[in-house]
């Protein structure tokens, strides 16, 4: 799948002028709110129709000013799940599910329902109506409505974000597997700095209506573009596959590289792959194996480099196999623990500050 | 309890008033839905206009409406005519002049019933159905048609309401032709104006009220039925 999208749109003092591309995979829309991403998003979707604009999905032309192309939003066959859920009151959660498929043209019943049903974890709510749901199982819905349209590419416009902490933390690992397990494009609003971390393959950075930075996202939230925007979230965004689950304890052990970190077991299962974003703030540096310490994450690793941050401050980057940690730390304590390249040190990570 | 028996030609009053108030009520109500979604929805040059032309027979006095009608839809008015040669459709003294002026008259209170439920409408459930790959003539039909009902149900009562209480309109366009045109109101008014008529009067009178009360009942029962269906959110 490729998708190509550029925009230029004047809505009263605000000015969109935005574009990226996409090879598949989850492509997060990133930013503070005001920043542009929910129109941009918007004109993907062909709910609002720019004023200068370009959109190609696999050489498909769904919108070109230029010359005069606007396919209207119910023939672009995307999928689109909103911050509020928008079902429909008067119909029960089947028909919800069944109201895309319809238009879709396929068969009432089949595989995909139930696989996605199950995806979802929604078998148990299928003859309730909407008002009876809670926000989390709403959301949820919503999602499997989106999917059973069966879309080239899913929208999803800050679908946690009307949501408290305890619902994301129970649909996030929905939007993991669904990830790694449908093969439908995503393209994710978002603002929050963990869920970005934990989905995206890529991130596409906006700020005042225009697109700042686009790249991985350990380059974005660790990078240069990010920091001046938004530094308490700054860090660095590690993969690995969760290894063993301590269920007394209500931890998980996840494998990276070169090294183990243990973190709150959230809703994670064995063998998944997963993100964990290890802010920058809440990683100490040790040039000796700290011993009598309650946390349980000791990393051996190299620096690899030092920059100054602003304010007495550095950023260190510690090199642990092929993961780069980053760990903001005061210029004084560079001073006093003689840290310079290539030295090895010991990057020391609470669990309780890896809560997803 | 002898004088509660009604006559034949009563009996035909009553059949002919529900008949007409129901058939005004079941024709007006496609185009009360297009005039209400119209003026809900619709931003086009001349939609006060068209507001204004819409709530006239509320505001007009009834008689003033029938004589409309009457110049308009008589076998010599303009509409009239062309109607009745290119598709034999008369309406002066027939029953069809008589739901034509009971429509009319009631159409002002369907169309702002509907249109108060279509405003009411969350626009964004529209733009979800937009996105599962409804067009907009299956979104209405899917999703603001269902969510419109209560207001539909409540505009088709007072419709049916009005077209049975309206008298002026239909009187002077139509006349009061025993079988033909003589609904419930001008059949009381009949009595009214005959000596001994009283007892007539009286039990037609009664007879209104409970058809309007049963009309009242089954609009709360309905809308309750689809109240329940649609207002849990």
């Amino acid at each position: 799948m490729t998708l190509i999208v550029e925009a230029r749109q004047t809505l009263g003092e605000f000015n969109l002028d935005a574009g990226f591309t996409s090879e598949g995979g989850v492509t997060a829309l990133f930013g503070r709110s005001g920043s542009g991403k929910t129109s941009l998003v918007r004109v993907i979707a062909g709910l609002s129709k720019p004023d200068q604009g370009r959109l190609m999905v696999d050489g498909d032309v769904l919108l070109d000013t230029e010359n005069r192309i606007f396919v209207p939003k119910h023939r672009r066959r995307f999928g689109y799940v909103f911050q509020e859920g928008r079902l429909f009151p008067h119909l029960t959660v089947r028909q919800n599910l069944n109201y895309g498929r319809w238009f879709a043209g396929m068969s009432r019943q089949g595989d995909d329902f139930d696989r996605i049903v199950e995806l979802l974890g929604i078998e148990l709510l299928l003859e309730r109506r909407p008002g009876k749901l809670s926000g989390g199982e709403k959301q949820r819905v919503a999602i499997g409505r989106a999917l059973l349209a069966a879309p080239r590419l899913l929208l999803m416009d800050e679908p946690l974000a009307a949501l408290d902490d305890q619902r994301k933390a129970e649909i996030l690992p929905y939007l993991e597997r669904l990830r790694d397990e449908m093969a439908t494009p995503i393209v994710y609003v978002s603002h929050s700095v963990s869920e970005v971390a934990r989905l995206a393959d890529k991130v596409v950075m906006m700020k005042g209506g225009r697109v700042e930075a686009i790249g991985t996202p350990s380059e974005i939230l660790g990078g240069q573009a990010f920091l001046s925007s938004d530094r308490r979230d700054a860090g660095a965004v590690l993969t690995g596959r969760v290894e063993a689950i301590d269920d007394a304890h209500r931890l998980a052990t996840i494998r990276l590289s070169a090294s183990e970190i243990v973190v709150p077991n959230a809703h994670v299962e064995t063998g998944r792959s997963v993100r964990v974003h290890i802010p920058e703030r809440d990683v100490m540096v040790a040039t000796l194996r700290p011993e009598g310490l309650s946390a349980l994450n000791i990393l051996e690793g190299r620096i690899v480099s030092i920059e100054p941050d602003g304010e007495g401050m550095m950023r260190v980057r510690i090199r642990s196999g092929e993961d780069d940690l980053l760990a903001r730390i005061t210029a004084l304590s560079v001073e006093r623990l003689d840290l310079k390249l290539e030295k090895a040190v010991f990057a020391v990570i609470k669990t309780v500050a890896l809560e997803r | 309890m002898d004088w509660l028996h009604l006559s034949d030609e009563e009996w035909t009053a009553i059949r002919l008033s529900l008949w007409v108030s129901g058939i005004a009520m079941v024709v007006s109500l496609p185009f009360g839905i297009w005039v209400a979604y119209l003026l809900a929805r619709g931003g086009f040059w001349g939609k006060s206009i068209l507001n204004g032309i819409v709530h006239l027979p509320l505001i007009l006095p009834p008689v003033v409406t029938g004589f409309i009608l009457l110049v308009l839809f008589g076998r010599r008015g303009v509409i009239g005519a062309f109607l009745d040669q290119y598709f034999g459709i008369v309406f002066s003294f027939r029953w069809t002049g008589a739901a034509l002026a009971c429509g009319i008259m009631g159409f002002p209170l369907l169309v702002r019933s509907i249109r108060l439920s279509i405003e009411a409408v969350d626009r964004k459930l529209e733009e979800a159905a937009g996105t599962l790959g409804a067009s907009p003539t299956w979104v209405f039909m899917t999703v603001t048609l269902p969510l419109i009902l209560p207001g539909i149900i409540a505009g088709m009562i007072l419709s049916f309401a009005k077209a049975m209480g309206e008298f002026g309109a239909t009187i002077t366009f139509v006349s009061n032709i025993p079988g033909e045109t003589q609904t419930l109101s001008a059949a009381i008014y009949t009595f009214t104006q005959v000596p001994g008529g009283d007892a007539g009067a009286m039990r037609l009178t009664l007879v209104a009220i409970i058809i309007s009360f049963a009309a009242l009942l089954a609009s709360e029962f309905m809308a309750h039925i689809v109240g329940k269906r649609v207002n849990v959110e």
